[in-house]
C-alpha cells in the first residue's frame, strides 16, 4: 500500500519520449521531401539497433526489459541520431553510432536518467572524428531515387559516382568555400550566390526541415514538454551573435539567419539541448546552459575545423551541467537570497 | 482586493460535488443499546505534551467534562464527548498508519447526552493569559489538520498588534468539502468566532480565503460578514488550485507575505486559522463548550458521500455506517488524496485532526505504476509550492546524503505531495522526504541523548572527585586532631587529595590541566566545574535548525516523528537498502 499523495497525474516516461517522436515527424516530412527517403531507411536502421542495444545491457544489468524496453527514450536517441548524420552514409556508420550512444554514453554511466553527456552527441561526435569522410554524405536535392539511396547506403554503389550524388551541406559548403585556396577572393555573398544548395534563407530543403523542427519544438512547448528557456536562450543568442558578426564584417561572416536555418540549429534548439538528462534544470541555468552551447556552436561554425559545432558545443556545456546547477539553485519561498541555507 | 500568486501547485481533480449535496448529518450517537455505545477518546490529540488523565475507569462523566488536563503550555485538554461512564483508561490503536497504540479514556455513552454547566466566557473581563488557559482548557486547537493548540497561535506578536489575521477557508485539497458545508450552514458563528480573535489579536483587519470553486460558501460567509457590519474583515475568493489552503500559500495569496519556514507568522504581521478553529473559539467562548465534535467529511468509495457532525472518538463503522462503504474498499484514508495517512482499520476513532475519511478502492486509486529513474525532466520543480528542486532532493535522500539535503533546504518541504503528483516517473518522492527527514531528527535526537549523557557522566565525575577531596580533608582533619600523627598528616594530606582529583579529571578529559597545580586550594573544584559548564554552553550550538525552536518548528518536529513511525513501520522497496 503506498503512501500519499494517492492521486497522481497520468503522465510517463514514455508518454513524454513517445510526444517527443511525434513532434519530430514535421522535419522528417520535410526531409522525405527534398531529400528522399534515405532518411526513413536511417531512422528504421538506428532504431533497430538502439532497442536491440537496449535489450541487450538491460539483460546483462539484470534490469525489467518490459519497462525499460518501452519508455521510448532509446528510440529518441536513435532518432536524433540518425537526424543529425548524413542520409547516404554508409548503413554501420548509424548502427556503430547508435551502439555507442546506448551503451556507452547512456548504460555505462547507469542507463535511463544517468548519463551526464547526450548519448545522441557523443556518437556524433566521435564518428565525425573517426570517419570524417562518410560524414559528409549529404543527398543533393536535385531527388535521387530511392532505389540508388539504398544502394549508397548498403555499399552497393560504385563509389566513384558518389560525388556526383552527394552534396556538401549549406554549413559546410559556405566553409570550404571561405577557407579554400582563393578564399581572400571569396565572400560569404559570393559563396552563396553561386552554390545550387542555397534557397530562401538558407539551404534549400535545409531551411523547411528547420522549420519542421520548429513545428515540433513549438508544440513541445505548448504540451508543456519542454520550458521555452532553452531553445529561446539558444536561438537567440546564435541570431545575436552571427547577427553581429555578419553586421560587422559582412564578407567573412554569415547572417543569423543562415545560422538558425542552415544546418542543425532548429533540431539542437528543440531536440537536443532540451534532452532533459543532460542539461541545466533550474531556470537560470537553461538560459546559461543553452546559451553557452550557441556560443560555442558559432565559434566552431566560424572559427573551427567541423561545419557544424553542435554536438561539441552541447558535450561541452554538459561538462559545466552540475556547476551552472549549483550556482543557479532558485529561491526558495520565503529565503531572501537563492542557495542560503541559513533562515532569515 | 490585490492578490498575488504562489509559484508551482496542481489542479488535480477536485470531486467535491458528491458530498456537498445533503447538509452535514449528525453522525449516528453512540446509542445505550447495540454494540457501538462505546466512545474511544485518545489523550493525546493536538501537538505538544500528552494530557493527564483526569478520570478512571468506573467514573461517571458529562458531557463536555474535562478529562484530560494540559500537559504544560505546550498541549490542549481533551473533554467527554457525550455523558455515560468511563469504563477504561487504556492504551488503544490509533488513527495512525503505523497502527500504534496510546492511551485513550473509553467512555460507555449512557444515551442521556447530559451537558455540563455551560458558562459563556467573557473574554474582555479576563487578561490575554487567562483566555489563553481557557482556550487551551476547551481544548480547543488548529481543525484545518494540523492541530496545533489554538491558545500558542493567540498573541499579536510585536508591537501587541496584528496587522491582519487570515481565515482559511480555503480547502484546497480534492475530495474535502467539511469547511465548505460548516462555512455554508454556520456562517455567522464562525464569524463570531473571527471576531473573537480579531479582538484577541488585535488585528487591524481580517481576511477570509475561500477558493473561488466555492461559491455558495462565499455567498454565506459573505453575507454573515455584511449581516454583522464588520468594515475590517473581507471575504476573498482565491484562485483554486492545489495547495491555495496551505497556511504559507494562503497567506502569500492574501497578502504578499512570504513566511519563511521555522519562522513566526506573528512576526510578519499576520496570522492563520482554519475557519472550523474559529467555529470552535464561538463555541468555547460564546457558549460555553469545549471542543467535543467536528465535522468530518465522508467521502470516496462510498454510496452516499456525506458530511457528519461527529463526536470526537466516534469509532469510524460507526461513522462509516451511514454512508455506506461500497464491497471494493481497500483503504480508509484521513485526511485528503494529497496528505492523507492510510489508517489501521476502522475501529479507530475519529479525533480533531479528522477533516476528512476518505474511503479508497482500486478503482480510484490505483496502484502507481512501476517506479522509473528520475529524468530530471523538472516537472516536480515546477509544480513544488515551496520553490524546491524536488528531484535534487530526492537524489539526495535516497543516497542518503543527508547534509546536501538540508543544504537544499529539505525542511522547507510541506510534504504537499504536489512534486510526486506530477511526476513522469511515478517516483513516491515525498516518501523518500519523509524518510530524510525522519533520520535526520533521528540522529540530531540520538546525538542529543548522547551529549546529554556524556553531560551526565562528566558531571557525576566531578561530584565522585568532591566527593572524594572531602573525604581526603575530613580524613586529613582528624589525622590532624591526633597530636602524635600531626605531622605525617600534614604531609599527606595534600597529596591524597589530589591524586583521587586528578584520577577523576583525567577520565574526564581536557580539564586535567588545572588539576596538576598544588592542590590545596580548592581551585581545581572550581575549574572543573567552569570547564564543564562551557563545555555544556558549547555543546548547545547544534546544527542551525534545532536550537531555538518556535512551538511552529516543535510542532513540525512533532509531525515528522509521527510519521516517522509509519514510515519505519512499512516496507519500503524502494529505499535504497542500508549499507
Ligand atoms: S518530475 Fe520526477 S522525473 Fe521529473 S525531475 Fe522530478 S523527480 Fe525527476
Ligand atoms: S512535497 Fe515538498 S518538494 Fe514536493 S512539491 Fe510539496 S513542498 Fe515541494
Amino acid at each position: 500500500m503506498n503512501n500519499s499523495p494517492y492521486l497522481r497525474q497520468a503522465t510517463s516516461v514514455q508518454s513524454v519520449m513517445l510526444r517527443v517522436l511525434f513532434a519530430l515527424l514535421p522535419g522528417i516530412a520535410a526531409y522525405v521531401w527534398f531529400f528522399g527517403a534515405a532518411i526513413v531507411l536511417q531512422i528504421v536502421l538506428a532504431s533497430l539497433t538502439a532497442l536491440a542495444a537496449e535489450a541487450l545491457v538491460l539483460h546483462l544489468r539484470g534490469k525489467p526489459l518490459a519497462i525499460f524496453l518501452t519508455d521510448g527514450s532509446a528510440l529518441v536517441t536513435a532518432w536524433l541520431i540518425a537526424l543529425s548524420f548524413p542520409p547516404l552514409a554508409p548503413w554501420w556508420l548509424v548502427v556503430l553510432a547508435t551502439m555507442i550512444a546506448i551503451i556507452v554514453a547512456k548504460h555505462l554511466y547507469g542507463g535511463l536518467g544517468q548519463n551526464p553527456f547526450n548519448p545522441a552527441m557523443v556518437a556524433f561526435a566521435l564518428m565525425i572524428v573517426a570517419y570524417p569522410q562518410f560524414m559528409s554524405r549529404w543527398p543533393g536535392t536535385d531527388a535521387i531515387d530511392f532505389a540508388t539511396q539504398w544502394q549508397i547506403i548498403f555499399g552497393l554503389h560504385a563509389n566513384q559516382a558518389l560525388d556526383a550524388l552527394t552534396m556538401a551541406t549549406p554549413l559546410d559548403a559556405l566553409r570550404t568555400a571561405l577557407h579554400s585556396t582563393n578564399a581572400t577572393t571569396v565572400t560569404v555573398a559570393s559563396a552563396l550566390a553561386h552554390n545550387p544548395a542555397i534557397g530562401l534563407m538558407a539551404g534549400r530543403g535545409w531551411e523547411w526541415i528547420a522549420a519542421g523542427h520548429l513545428i515540433g519544438g513549438l508544440w513541445l512547448v505548448q504540451q508543456r514538454i519542454i520550458t521555452w528557456h532553452l531553445p529561446t536562450a539558444f536561438l537567440a543568442t546564435l541570431f545575436l551573435l552571427a547577427g553581429l558578426a555578419s553586421t560587422i564584417n559582412p564578407s567573412e561572416f554569415a547572417g543569423p539567419l543562415f545560422h538558425l536555418f542552415g544546418g542543425g540549429a532548429m533540431l539542437a534548439a528543440f531536440f537536443i539541448v532540451t534532452d532533459p538528462v543532460s542539461a541545466a534544470t533550474t531556470p537560470y541555468g537553461k538560459l546559461i546552459f543553452a546559451a553557452g552551447v550557441a556560443l560555442l556552436t558559432w565559434i566552431i561554425r566560424s572559427f573551427g575545423a567541423y561545419p557544424d559545432g553542435i554536438a561539441f558545443a552541447v558535450l561541452l556545456m554538459n561538462i559545466a551541467v552540475p556547476l551552472i546547477d549549483m550556482a543557479t539553485q532558485p529561491r526558495v519561498f520565503g529565503h531572501k537570497k537563492n542557495g542560503s541555507n541559513h533562515h532569515g | 482586493m490585490q492578490l498575488f500568486d504562489f509559484n508551482g501547485g496542481v489542479t488535480p481533480e477536485y470531486h467535491k460535488e458528491a458530498s456537498t449535496q445533503s447538509p452535514i448529518a449528525v453522525s449516528p450517537a453512540p446509542s445505550r443499546n447495540g454494540l457501538k455505545n462505546f466512545l474511544v477518546i485518545p489523550l493525546h490529540q493536538s501537538i505538544g505534551g500528552t494530557p493527564r488523565p483526569l478520570v478512571s475507569a468506573g467514573d461517571r462523566v458529562l458531557k463536555g467534562q474535562r478529562i484530560g488536563a494540559a500537559d504544560g503550555d505546550m498541549s490542549s485538554a481533551v473533554h467527554a464527548s457525550t455523558s455515560g461512564q468511563v469504563v477504561a483508561v487504556e492504551m488503544r490503536r490509533m488513527p495512525h498508519p503505523s497502527g500504534l497504540s496510546a492511551l485513550c479514556v473509553v467512555i460507555e455513552a449512557d444515551g442521556r447526552d447530559e451537558w455540563i454547566a455551560r458558562q459563556p466566557f467573557d473574554y474582555h473581563q479576563h487578561t490575554a493569559a487567562e483566555t489563553r488557559d481557557y482556550l487551551r482548557d476547551a481544548g480547543v486547537v488548529g481543525l484545518g489538520g494540523a492541530v496545533f493548540p489554538t491558545h500558542l497561535k493567540i498573541s499579536p506578536g510585536k508591537g501587541g498588534k496584528l496587522d491582519t489575521l487570515i481565515i482559511n477557508g480555503a480547502e484546497c485539497e480534492p475530495f474535502i468539502t467539511c469547511d465548505d458545508l460548516l462555512m455554508r450552514e454556520r456562517a455567522e458563528a464562525i464569524i463570531q468566532g473571527v471576531v473573537i480573535l480579531r479582538d484577541l489579536l488585535a488585528a487591524g483587519r481580517a481576511l477570509i480565503g475561500i477558493e473561488d470553486n466555492k461559491p455558495q460558501a462565499l455567498a454565506a460567509m459573505t453575507a454573515a460578514v455584511q449581516a454583522g457590519g464588520h468594515q475590517d474583515m473581507a471575504v476573498v475568493a482565491v484562485p483554486t488550485r492545489y495547495p491555495a489552503g496551505g497556511a504559507k500559500q494562503l497567506i502569500r495569496v492574501l497578502t504578499g507575505i512570504e513566511v519563511p519556514h521555522g519562522k513566526r507568522s506573528t512576526d510578519y504581521g499576520v496570522q492563520c486559522f482554519n475557519v472550523g478553529t474559529a467555529y470552535a473559539i464561538h463555541e468555547a467562548i460564546n457558549l460555553g463548550q469545549p471542543l467535543i465534535s467536528r465535522i468530518v467529511t465522508v467521502a470516496g468509495n462510498v454510496a452516499a458521500p456525506r458530511n457528519y457532525a461527529a463526536l470526537i472518538g466516534t469509532p469510524l463503522h460507526t461513522l462509516l455506517a451511514n454512508s455506506q462503504p461500497l464491497p471494493d474498499t481497500d483503504r480508509l484514508i484521513m485526511g485528503g488524496p494529497m496528505m492523507g495517512i492510510t489508517l489501521p482499520g476502522d475501529e479507530v476513532p475519529v479525533v480533531k485532526a479528522t477533516n476528512c475519511i476518505l474511503v479508497g478502492s482500486p478503482r480510484l486509486f490505483p496502484p502507481p505504476p512501476p517506479e522509473m529513474p528520475c529524468i530530471r525532466c523538472g516537472e516536480c520543480a515546477k509544480a513544488c509550492p515551496a520553490d524546491l528542486q524536488p528531484f535534487e532532493l530526492y537524489w539526495f535522500s535516497r543516497a542518503k546524503i543527508f547534509g546536501k539535503a538540508q543544504e537544499y533546504h529539505l525542511f522547507d518541504c510541506i510534504e504537499c505531495g504536489c512534486c510526486a503528483y506530477v511526476c513522469p516517473s511515478h517516483i513516491p518522492l515525498v516518501d523518500y522526504y519523509r524518510f530524510a527527514k525522519s533520520e535526520i531528527w533521528a540522529n540530531e535526537s540520538e546525538k542529543a541523548a548522547a551529549d546529554q549523557a556524556r553531560e551526565q557522566y562528566e558531571f557525576r565525575q566531578l561530584r565522585e572527585a568532591r566527593e572524594a577531596q572531602e573525604k581526603a580533608a575530613r580524613l586529613a582533619a582528624r589525622t590532624a586532631a591526633g597530636r602524635a600523627a600531626a605531622t605525617n598528616a600534614l604531609a599527606m594530606a595534600p597529596v591524597t587529595a589530589p591524586a583521587a582529583t586528578s584520577a577523576a579529571a583525567s577520565a574526564v578529559t581536557s580539564a586535567a590541566t588545572p588539576v596538576t597545580e598544588p592542590a590545596q586550594t580548592p581551585s581545581p573544584q572550581a575549574a572543573l566545574i567552569a570547564a564543564a559548564l562551557e563545555r555544556a554552553r558549547a555543546q548547545q550550538v547544534q546544527p542551525a535548525n534545532t536550537t531555538n525552536l518556535t512551538p511552529e518548528q516543535q510542532a513540525e518536529i512533532a509531525a515528522i516523528e509521527a510519521r516517522r513511525a509509519q514510515i519505519r513501520t512499512q516496507a519500503h522497496p524502494h529505499l535504497p537498502p542500508d549499507d
